[in-house]
């Protein structure tokens, strides 16, 4: 293996968060991602700063403190790293006014690509979520399941090198939810991305995980680091398993250790 | 059968008024100069046209003319005062000071001021038409919802392409809402504007007709022309109202709703 190889895929060293008006919503976080893909959930109570880290990865907010580091990744001309990242919202995040083929489109239209040129890909992802029946539909046609299998689709149609998802699944039932953790698992079983998915539940994370990074808040702060070694593809027999009870009590003691009693709301 | 009826109730009921109307004005014995019956009005609806139809023209084209100019530069203001909170602080108190003074009392002024009839009256409507379509064009492009601006800003959307496809049909639903108003508000302007410049003498649309039948009393004529304003009222309702639907047709059903 050469020395490129053995590059993680994103190095978060330090990395801190306080907003103007003081709250300090991470302190200081140290994360490697390793190049080849994994499920890496991130797992902790409401306030731990789960979502600013995501958003820190994607770039959409800037550290305080600490440095995020892509060493694979292309560099701009001022040298900042250039990351491909999809991002699925909590909301579907869709634009009611364009049909479900120009939101997959949305990413290349920015990068000024033809329509022509990227029909393929765009059905190509579309099939993946199984919605190649419905490009030509409108947002409000489809059901919630269906709007969140589209903003997968268009987070994956650009191949990002990494995939953020913001507690993706949080506002649907429990049914949906549970064929959309097999579908993810699936896609990311195909795709062979890495997967950063931030969740508050337990039983979730370590369903579709292979590493869960447990957090704390006052401040936000990683915990523990857990791998599950449970081999994919997991279906939902896998809930049955020992291996699984096991390691969510594994995972639950770890946030229960940092939860103090005055903690609890 | 239940649907027919539902759809026609209102045409009945309004069928019904207009016979009541006309029993009650004859076996009630009151004079066509105090009420006249509307058999009457419709009389005169036909041997008048040849004074009411130019009438009409005048005061649809005024109230066309200021909603068209109100939606453009509506749309403009609202552009410049959104991309800057400094601007929007400059120019929003102006263009509430617009809004707050009756047009009533600034006609007089801009009837005196501006000699070309059309174009006095013109301001006029556009003076009332204007606010609604700024303010509400305003609140819809900063309601944008924040993941979207997040995903623009992810994929490293510049500020025209983000303003293009994702501010303005944004701001689309707000805008129409404002269209819908500005519409009704024209026509409101415009025929204030008329009674204005009327009672100083000058000849214009159909609210020059209800003052002069008015002096005159002509009461028939007087109803006719009122028939004619609600007339276009309903029309540019209408047609607004159509031009929200087409366009919204694919967003949720509560944002096309008229």
């Amino acid at each position: 293996m050469n020395a490129a190889a053995k590059r993680p895929l994103i190095r978060l060293d330090g990395i801190g968060k306080t907003y103007p008006n003081g709250y300090r919503a991470l302190s200081t976080v140290s994360l490697t991602i390793p190049a080849q893909p994994q499920f890496i959930s991130l797992l902790g109570p409401s306030g731990c700063g789960k979502s600013t880290l995501l958003r820190i990865i994607a770039g959409l907010e800037k550290p305080s403190t600490g440095l995020i580091d892509w060493p694979t990744s292309d560099y701009d001309a001022i040298g900042n790293p250039m990351p491909t990242v999809g991002f699925v919202f909590q909301e579907p995040t869709l634009m009611p006014w364009a049909s479900v083929f120009e939101n997959v489109y949305l990413p290349f239209r920015i990068a000024k690509k033809p329509r022509k040129a990227v029909a393929d890909t765009i059905m190509d992802a579309l099939s993946m979520v199984n919605l190649q029946d419905f490009a030509q539909a409108y947002p409000r046609e489809l059901s919630g399941g269906m709007k969140m299998r589209v903003s997968i689709a268009r987070a994956l149609a650009t191949r990002p090198q990494v995939l953020l998802m913001d507690e993706p699944f949080a506002a649907l039932d429990e049914i949906t939810r549970h064929r959309l953790n097999d579908d993810l698992l699936t896609l990311w079983q195909s795709a062979r991305t890495t997967v950063i998915f931030v969740t508050h539940s337990v039983y979730e994370s370590v369903y579709l995980s292979d590493r869960i990074v447990t957090m704390a808040a006052r401040p936000g702060r990683i915990v523990s680091d857990i791998a599950i070694d449970a081999p994919y593809p997991r279906g939902a027999a896998f809930r049955d398993t020992a291996a699984y009870h096991a390691a969510c009590r594994q995972v639950s003691l770890s946030l229960a250790e940092i939860a103090t009693p005055g903690d609890e709301p | 059968m239940r649907r027919l009826v539902e759809t026609l109730a209102p045409g009945l009921f309004l069928l019904a008024l207009l016979l009541a109307w006309e029993v009650g004005v004859r076996l009630g014995g009151v004079p066509s100069f105090i009420l006249p019956p509307p058999s009457m009005i419709g009389h005169t609806l036909m041997a008048d046209w040849p004074i009411l139809w130019p009438a009409l023209v005048f005061t649809c084209g005024v109230t066309a003319c200021a909603l068209l100019i109100s939606a453009v530069l509506g749309l403009a203001l609202a552009l410049v005062m959104a991309s800057s909170r400094w601007m929007e602080r400059m120019l929003y108190p102006v263009a509430v000071v617009l809004q707050v003074t009756p047009v009533v009392a600034i006609a007089p002024l801009i009837i005196i001021w501006v000699q070309d009839t059309r174009l006095s009256l013109l301001i006029c409507a556009w003076l009332v038409a204007f606010f609604p379509v700024v303010a509400n064009a305003t609140a819809g492009l900063r309601a944008v919802e924040p993941n979207l601006v997040s995903l623009f800003a992810l994929y490293g959307a510049s500020r025209w392409q983000s303003l293009i496809w994702l501010r303005l049909p944004s701001a689309l639903p707000y805008y129409l809402a404002g269209l819908r108003i500005a519409g009704g508000l024209a026509l409101i302007g415009a025929v204030v504007a008329e009674f204005v410049a009327g009672t100083g003498g000058t000849r214009s649309g159909l609210a020059f007709v209800i003052v002069e039948s008015g002096y005159r009393l002509e009461m028939s004529r007087m109803f006719a022309a009122l028939f004619l304003i609600s007339l276009a009222g309903i029309l540019i309702h209408a047609l607004t109202s159509r031009l929200t639907r087409l366009l919204l047709r694919h967003w949720h059903d509560t944002a096309a709703g008229s």
